[in-house]
């Protein structure tokens, strides 16, 4: 996997060769108002190199990239294509010059089909402005056996697998010639499997002579794939690393001080089983079951890890939980009483902690104070009630000794809780949710777009809290993370638990396992697994929707081959 | 129709080709609900009790010839009770399959609810039309009718298609077609050309357009706000105008002249089809020229994808380099010009002077097509015609006496948009960003 494909006949086109192009930055500056997000950046991406940007959830490397994409105007600063200083008006303008960008999230119409959304902006058109989507299809076809990405010309956007519609918006900078392709964040949605891919893909396209600026904050893929890295913080940059430096070198330069990336973390002692899932369904109003028959248990003094890509049911499982989605079947007991049909407040009464998934949408009152916050599950109990009335001392010393105790960094706890950073909001969430006296522990997405920093605390007061003796639920997107806390890991996959495994089980078997592969199938698969021509038998046997005259299926598409066809038929040799 | 964008595409569902659930749900389509089977055993009973056992003695006659056609057809002939109980019983039919459809876990296809739709229709003209005083009327007049009817509603609802498929919603359509009306009118009577009038109405609906592409757009005033607002300001200065201006002098400022039928030799003589195609005003054959063009621009020009792409992931065509929110004044201004030329229709062609609320709500009517044709030209132009045979109807059921009283037959373009629209639209899905300003960054 890590030997660059090269299709014979491209690399020596000498006209690509020639129409490289060498990017600088110089002193990019810009102020939302009084935020100053990019402060006197200076970047030189030479040509064919992956030149990474490092830097946390906030340090302001997609402002930069906007602004190098033409959709931000830069309030000081420069920029030189082959040293010549450019301005860019809009997108429009970039893309002439060379640059195209896939964003976080997609820039791609839903409703269209793949042509359509990659003939937008740069029609191929007949006579009276007809368009000529015959043309484009010709295009995509002749990038997607380049490059083997498999991609269906007539397919509709919605319909595709998210990996999938990455690579449309890989094939929409290409078609545009795009020279250098600013990648935005582009592992956040995917799996481990199609994540190895799209790092095969970079390698093929800087061998065919395009420069990639490599937009991440995750170490491990930063360090397999880069040529040069560029940390930045705060939005200034803080200097240059080699993709050679240990993981934790890059880390501490990423936060700015010493950090420790490894949880030193017990092994699990693992009481009583008190908290049973059985057979537990989730119906969306459309009718899908958006949870398929669940049935798990987790002990005192464990954490249970639910891995998966985002949107398998995760969200369901919590909400069903907590009481929050309307109908649900099947068994949820924690304590030997079910929670199924009871009201949230009976929930929560029942002892359960709930940080949920989106804390600016669920977890906190932006406009509310921190203290405020605080006490958003009990302020109708004493000490901070009596009667009808609130005691606004009594909420506000607890915010002082939660405040203290959860080292959130504000001056006073009355500010409203919308100002803090992503880590300090989680820190308040978390303060709530673990001081009442708990029987379970749910916690969604514990550290999404928060700092390394407050992850080391957060994972810190995770475990603590499982050694106190609560079972503990963990639901993440991100591998690291489950790898990190978990005592057992269990794997969703579109609603249906794929299986349990214990920690430690290997990168690549939950990576499957994410894709509706069973552990076993997994393990055996990830023997086999050592080029593509393994894969294409697997797909051939397994997804009877493959094409004979394919040359081969993504892992994606072969997993989803097995999950839908009938277990025998997954088989292989 | 266009594939692309139109329709959901039932039967898309290939399994297992989207990790997210969200997605899943999108692909794999909707369960089989018992809403339709139900409906329509409902309905085939309603029919079967009203318009069979309940329908009269007499044989209700139908033409279809008129007296220009080149070749003549014999009237239909068809008694009442019979034709109504043999119509209810095939409705009955189809309703039982779409019930054994539902035990099979299948949903009913397309043709099963149109063809029990036209056997309804069908039932009930026979029974309203067999138990009048006069039992006959002309199937050709009635059809020309509400070819007629429909003109200003299919101008107002392709205006509809092209606000809305940018992303901006146009409740002014009333307004627009008020203020087309209205200065088409004026400028007719002033100038003595309906074709000058015709231009003036256009840039009058343009005019009402630009206010509110100005607020929605530049200003981020909501748009329904805006919208409704604009409503009540055209009706408010036209009934201003009327009774200040054209009141006093009606000789000069409110007699325009009207546009004439124009007839297409031989081809108009064709029966039914003939007036329909070929027996119209200017402003007529310009709804059709308007429908093909608009769904030809929407889905296959390079013009119609950007377009759409504003209306459904404005972000998306930012980043292609698509001027956004320029992209989006100007199809609102042209939605604008377009209703204003139908709200011609009003003065020019239908009645030859301006009354206060001369549209008549019918622009609402038209919004309301334009969600029935699920945001497609084509789709709004059938939608518009069903509003204006319901209106069509009323009328010429009222003139041969109906024993319904007429009040109620005054309330069917209405009962008629309302179930339309609630019931057999089925889940439509509008532009993604409708009524969505855009703001960068």
């Amino acid at each position: 996997m890590l030997q660059p494909h090269i299709p014979s006949g491209t690399v020596t086109d000498a006209s690509r060769l020639v129409r490289v192009l060498k990017l600088e930055l110089r002193g990019i500056t810009k102020r939302f108002g009084s935020l100053l997000a990019n402060d006197h950046i200076d970047v030189v991406v030479e040509p064919g190199q992956i030149h990474c940007l490092l830097g946390e959830n906030g340090a302001g490397k997609s402002t930069l990239m906007n602004v190098l994409y033409g959709l931000y105007e830069p309030t000081e600063g420069e920029i030189l294509v082959n040293d010549k200083p450019v301005s860019f008006r809009g997108p429009g303008d970039a893309m002439a010059a060379g640059i195209g960008m896939v964003h976080q999230h997609f820039m791609l119409v839903p409703v269209f089909t793949v042509a359509e959304n990659v003939a937008l902006g740069a029609e191929s058109t007949k006579a009276g402005g007809f368009l000529n989507l015959e043309d484009t299809r010709r295009k995509i076809k002749e990038i997607s056996d380049r490059y083997g990405f498999d991609v269906d010309p007539d397919a509709l956007v919605e319909d595709l697998p998210v990996g999938v519609q990455q690579r449309v918006e890989i094939i929409k900078a290409l078609v545009r010639d795009a020279k250098v392709l600013i990648l935005d964040e582009p592992t956040a949605v995917l799996t481990p499997q199609e994540t190895d891919e799209l790092l095969d893909i970079m390698r093929q396209l800087k061998s065919n002579g395009t420069s990639i600026v490599f937009i991440s904050h995750k170490l491990r893929e930063v360090k397999a794939v880069s040529d040069t890295i560029t940390v930045i913080r705060r939005g200034k940059v803080v200097g240059s690393a080699n993709p050679g430096d240990s993981t934790t070198a890059l880390a501490s330069m990423m936060v700015g001080r010493a950090v420790n990336l490894t949880l030193d973390k017990a092994p699990a002692k693992p009481l009583e089983k008190t908290f049973k899932v059985k057979d537990l369904t989730v119906i969306a109003p459309n009718g899908h079951h958006t949870v398929d028959g669940i049935s798990f248990d987790i002990a005192r003094g464990e954490i249970l890890a639910v891995a998966g890509v985002q949107g398998n049911g995760q969200t369901e499982l919590t909400e069903a939980i907590l009481g929050l989605q309307e109908r649900v079947h099947g068994s949820i007991l924690l304590d030997d009483v079910e929670l199924v049909g009871r009201s949230v407040k009976d929930v929560l009464n029942s002892g359960v902690g709930f940080v949920p998934e989106d804390r600016s949408v669920d977890g906190l009152i932006g406009t509310f104070s921190i203290a405020e916050n605080l006490v958003l599950d009990r302020y109708d109990q004493p000490p901070f009630a009596k009667g009808i009335s609130m005691s606004p001392a009594k909420v506000l010393e607890n915010a002082k000794s939660r405040i203290d105790e959860f080292d959130v960094r504000t001056p006073s706890g009355l500010l409203a809780a919308g100002t803090l950073s992503g880590g300090n909001q989680q820190k308040v969430v978390m303060a709530r949710e673990l001081s009442r006296p708990l029987r379970l522990f749910i916690a969604s997405q514990p550290t999404r777009g928060v700092d390394v920093g407050s992850i080391e605390f957060l994972h810190k007061r995770i475990v603590a809290e499982r050694d106190q003796g609560t079972p503990v639920m963990i639901i993440s997107t991100e591998l690291d993370e489950v790898m990190e806390l978990a005592d057992r890991i269990a794997v969703l996959y579109k609603g249906k638990l794929v299986g349990i495994v214990p920690a430690g089980t290997g990168r690549d078997v939950l990576g499957l396992m994410m894709a509706g592969i069973p552990q076993e199938d997994a393990a055996s698969d990830h023997a086999v697994k050592t080029d593509r021509a393994a894969k294409t038998e697997h797909a051939a046997n397994t997804d009877q929707a493959v094409q004979p005259d394919q040359t081969f299926k993504t892992d994606a598409a072969a997993a989803e081959g097995r999950a839908t066809s009938s277990p025998e038929g997954g088989e292989h040799a | 129709m266009s594939a692309t964008a139109t329709s959901p595409l039932p039967g898309r569902g290939s399994p297992g080709t989207a990790p997210e659930t969200g997605k899943i749900q999108a692909a794999s389509g909707k369960p089989v609900l018992w809403k339709t089977p139900v409906v329509l055993s409902a309905l085939g009973i309603v029919a079967f009790v009203f318009f069979g056992l309940m329908g009269s003695g007499q044989t209700a006659k139908f033409g279809i010839s008129t007296g220009g056609d080149f070749f003549q057809l014999p009237a239909l002939e068809i008694p009442a009770m019979a034709g109504g109980i043999v119509l209810s019983v095939l409705m009955l039919g189809l309703a039982a399959y779409a019930v054994y459809l539902k035990t099979q876990n299948r949903p009913a296809p397309a043709w099963l609810t149109i063809t029990f739709t036209v056997l309804f229709v069908a039932a009930f003209l026979i029974w309203v039309v067999g138990g009048a005083r006069t039992p006959s009327i002309s199937l050709a007049g009635l059809i020309a009718g509400s070819v007629t009817l429909a003109v200003p509603l299919v101008f107002g609802s392709l205006s509809g298609v092209l606000c809305e498929r940018v992303g901006v919603v146009n409740i002014a359509i009333e307004g627009q077609l008020l203020g087309g009306a209205f200065t088409a009118a004026i400028v007719a009577s002033i100038t003595q050309s309906p074709f000058v009038g015709l231009l003036a109405a256009a840039v009058a609906g343009a005019a009402v357009s630009m206010v509110l592409a100005v607020f929605s757009i530049k200003y981020l005033v909501n748009q329904i706000i805006v919208g409704v607002v604009l409503n009540v300001l055209v009706s408010g200065v036209t009934g201003f105008l009327f009774s200040t201006v054209m009141q006093e002098n009606k000789a000069r400022f409110n007699s325009p002249p009207g546009l004439d039928i124009v007839e297409i030799p031989v081809l108009s003589g064709i029966p039914i089809i003939g007036p329909i195609l070929f027996k119209q005003s200017v402003v007529g054959y310009l709804m059709y020229v308007a429908v093909i063009v608009v769904w030809v621009g929407l889905f296959k020009t390079k013009w119609g994808l950007r377009v759409r792409a504003v209306g459904e992931h404005p972000q998306a065509a930012d980043t292609m380099g698509i001027k956004v929110n320029a992209t989006r004044f100007w199809n609102v201004t042209l939605g604008g010009a377009i209703a204003g030329i139908g709200g011609s229709f009003f003065t020019l062609v239908a009645i030859d002077s301006f009354t206060k609320e001369i549209s008549g709500g019918r622009g609402f009517i038209a919004l309301a097509a334009l969600i029935f044709g699920r945001w497609n030209p084509i789709g709004a132009f059938f939608a518009a015609l069903l509003f204006g045979f319901a209106d069509n109807l009323q009328s010429i059921v009222t003139i041969i006496g109906t024993p319904v009283p007429s009040q109620f037959m005054a309330m069917l373009p209405y009962l008629v948009t309302v179930l339309a629209v609630a019931g057999l639209v089925g889940r439509s899905r509008p532009p993604a960003a409708s009524g969505i300003p855009y703001v960068k960054g």
